[in-house]
């Protein structure tokens, strides 16, 4: 019988992938350009140019947009279309299929960032996107899911690897998920401006039902997915413990969804729907801390690599953060904690430690382990991932310390009274003190950005030298063959 | 019987998985909405809350638009500092009609729950065109374009509409008018009429004549009119102290 051999190329759909992976690393730079500058703007408003394209408020969800969906939904796409192939050894079932999720979801992050910018939005945070392209979405979405699963079924292994289990996990939850938190009335079918189907107090729940799940699926069970490759790939060590991957995976799956009411503490939302989001937001730090210790204790035997390998650091930092910030998280949404942190920079600065911290290191990681061996190459500077390295760990210090600073330093003031019991400051006082961190944040920010801008060019001149590579390799088979034939 | 579950079974079947992964992700959605929607005290009962005329709605859409929501919260806790800045604790009825609600996340800027009537609409105008001339300190973009758009009221009849069909009680027919007689009296019910939707518009703007200029109704009409009546429409003076501890 004759043994057929196939290169990586022909067994595995690797175009998508490496399509993917480019556009994340685009993303990156624009959307945290814009972060930067609209992080800029609260430090020196005249930045917001009195033009509406400028202004915040229409800048700040093309910044969300583009981090979360653009960077991060590319970075997952790249990733999981490349683990889904790796582990169950078979090709997506379809190149079509994967080529319309490539160009949909660009379409998406592109109509989404221009309507903002044009005055168009749900007013619904990390659902800005108005109904035509929350349509898109969910078209895009489903082939997303046909193909992945249907992948899944054609694998060659028994086993479903458990990086699948997350990014499974992560397809269900976000098509659930958005579906139901952009129902709306469209004013007409030629008008983009659309009203939500809910109200009040129950649209404020099913907003941060979604709002925190956008952060449990699609920005954490997703990039767990992602760490259970690619930290025992870069270590060269077996996950810690498969047990506990299972436990903990059941847990987050069922626990998240629970707790969005912790953005609702002291509002007009009956207090046992956020006392209940308050007690499954404790819960949830153990499977949180789960896939921390697991992916860390992965290392156990290696411990080296962090010494010698600046790609593993992302990797580890990237958990470090996760767990830093799934401990925070918790204890905020604790009612008494939460009285003062909540609709303070605290807010901002905890979310920017999981996504910097997190979903952008891990990203990170696992871009500089993909890109070279999609290109069949070596990363072309190790010194430049060492750069960036330093450059992102340093921005988010600086970013995190100051929204701390700010935050809390906002919350005191706004419950300060004086001795004969009247409020010691008024609310632009609050304001003021805040200029500093705010151009702190920016700079903070600013590092981050110029960190992302080197990885771009970096993996940029390695896909080049890979080519290049490539290019000298068919060449010189031509060659022999051609001596070979005479 | 005796099942001996093992985890394995769900690792080599997708289709297993995928059914329990959905039930679990399903779980803590139902049981923490849906019964908002049939719990009889998750809205207060409360006189005077009514839905937007057609003017405020308009500045709405650009509250909405111009993204105020990110740095502004509308929605005021039960805290004593809160009560002395901004007045008494925002109730679930006072935004019932709000399709998204505005409540925020974050107060870059302070929370506009109770704003309406506490500036004069000069003092808005001049402050929404340029924040810095009226307080120094603030960071707020300048809106120069409110004042000089003419404000699109083209389609103020679909939005209403658009509204009545997810439940909002703005009135198409007779009888849905005189429903709204009924509920909240003659002068609400008119400008609640859907037909008559641009005349009441262009009414409100030339009679409150919220942007300081007579000629025409601006973008800045619309919004100041809007940021005017927010939390204005129940009269706490009428409620105990107490009156609604019992519906958190």
């Amino acid at each position: 019988m004759a043994v057929t051999t196939y290169s990586s190329a022909e067994q595995y759909n690797f175009d998508i992938v490496k399509k993917f992976a480019v556009m994340s690393l685009v993303w990156a730079v624009i959307g945290m350009f814009v972060g930067v500058y609209i992080a800029s703007e609260l430090a020196w408003p005249l930045l917001n140019f009195d033009s509406p394209y400028f202004s915040f408020g229409r800048f700040r969800p093309v910044h969300t947009t583009s981090v979360i969906f653009g960077f991060g939904g590319s970075a997952l796409f790249a990733t999981s279309y490349y683990v889904v192939q790796r582990t169950c050894q078979t090709r997506l079932i379809s190149d079509g299929m994967a080529t319309f999720t490539f160009w949909g979801w660009m379409a998406v992050i592109v109509l989404a960032d221009i309507s903002y910018v044009m005055g168009y939005t749900q007013s619904r945070e990390y659902a800005e996107m108005e109904w035509p392209i929350d349509l898109l979405v969910e078209v895009v979405w489903v082939v997303y899911l046909i193909l992945f699963v249907g992948t899944i079924m054609r694998r060659k292994q028994p086993h479903i690897y458990v990086a699948n289990w997350f990014y499974l996990a992560f397809i269900l939850a976000t098509a659930l998920l958005h579906t139901f938190n952009n129902l709306a009335m469209p004013v007409s079918l030629f008008s983009m401006k659309s009203y939500s189907l809910f109200s009040g107090t129950q649209d404020a729940m099913m907003q941060w039902w979604y709002g925190h799940n956008a952060v449990g699926f699609f920005l954490t069970a997703a990039f767990l997915g992602m760490m259970y490759y690619f930290v025992p790939k870069q270590a060269g060590r077996p996950i810690y413990s498969y047990r506990l991957s299972i436990v903990h995976f059941w847990a987050l799956s069922f626990m998240y969804m629970w707790v969005g009411a912790h953005h609702l503490h002291w509002t007009a939302l009956p207090d046992w729907t956020s006392s209940l989001a308050a007690a499954f937001s404790i819960l949830l730090l153990m499977p949180s801390w789960g896939g921390m210790i697991n992916g860390i204790m992965t290392l156990s035997g290696a411990w080296d690599k962090l010494r010698t390998d600046p790609v593993m650091r992302f990797m580890i930092v990237a958990l470090s953060f996760y767990g830093m910030s799934t401990f925070e998280g918790p204890m905020m949404s604790l009612k008494e904690v939460n009285a003062l942190s909540h609709y303070t920079d605290w807010t901002v600065g905890h979310v920017h430690s999981g996504a910097l911290g997190w979903v952008a290191m891990i990203s990170f990681g696992s871009l500089y382990h993909m890109i070279p061996r999609l290109w069949n190459t070596k990363v072309y500077s190790q010194k430049l991932v060492e750069v960036h390295f330093w450059l992102a760990t340093i921005g988010i210090v600086l970013y995190i310390v100051a929204m701390w600073i700010s935050g809390i330093t906002q919350g005191l003031m706004w419950r300060a009274f004086d001795q004969f019991g009247n409020l010691q400051y008024s609310f632009v006082e609050s304001v003021a003190a805040m200029h500093p961190f705010y151009a702190m944040r920016a700079i903070g920010g600013a590092f981050f950005l110029t960190g992302a801008v080197i990885m771009t060019y970096n993996m940029l001149m390695t896909i080049r030298q890979g080519v290049r590579e490539a290019a000298a390799l068919d060449a010189k088979l031509a060659a022999k063959m051609a001596r070979a034939g005479a | 019987m005796n099942i001996n579950f093992k985890h394995e079974w769900v690792e080599t079947n997708i289709g297993l998985m995928l059914v329990l992964v959905m039930l679990a992700i399903s779980v803590g959605g139902l049981v923490e909405i849906a019964p908002l929607f049939f719990i009889d005290k998750t809205i207060e009962k409360v006189d005077g809350v009514r839905p937007y005329t057609p003017l405020e709605l308009r500045g709405r859409d650009i509250y909405q638009r111009e993204g105020c929501y990110l740095c502004h919260s509308q929605m005021i806790r039960p805290f004593r500092d809160e009560k002395l800045r901004y007045g008494h604790y925002s109730l679930a009825a006072e935004s019932q009609y709000d399709h998204p609600f505005q409540w925020g996340s974050k107060r870059t800027g302070p929370d506009l729950a109770r704003v309406g009537g506490k500036y004069s609409n000069a003092w808005h105008v001049q402050h929404l065109i340029a924040p810095r001339s009226m307080v120094p300190e603030s960071v707020m973009p300048n809106y120069p374009w409110l004042l000089s758009t003419p404000l699109d009221i083209s389609d103020v009849a679909l939005r209403m509409k658009a509204l009545r069909n997810v439940g909002v009680p703005y009135s198409l027919t007779e009888a849905e008018y005189k429903a709204n007689v009924a509920k909240f009296g003659e002068t609400v019910a008119k400008e609640l009429h859907i037909p008559d939707a641009q005349k009441n518009l262009i009414e409100q703007a030339n009679f409150g004549n919220y942007d300081g200029d007579k000629a025409g109704v601006s973008e800045m009409d619309a919004l100041v009119a809007y940021l005017q009546v927010l939390g204005t429409m129940v009269d706490f003076n009428k409620y105990k102290d107490d009156e609604f501890v019992k519906y958190r």
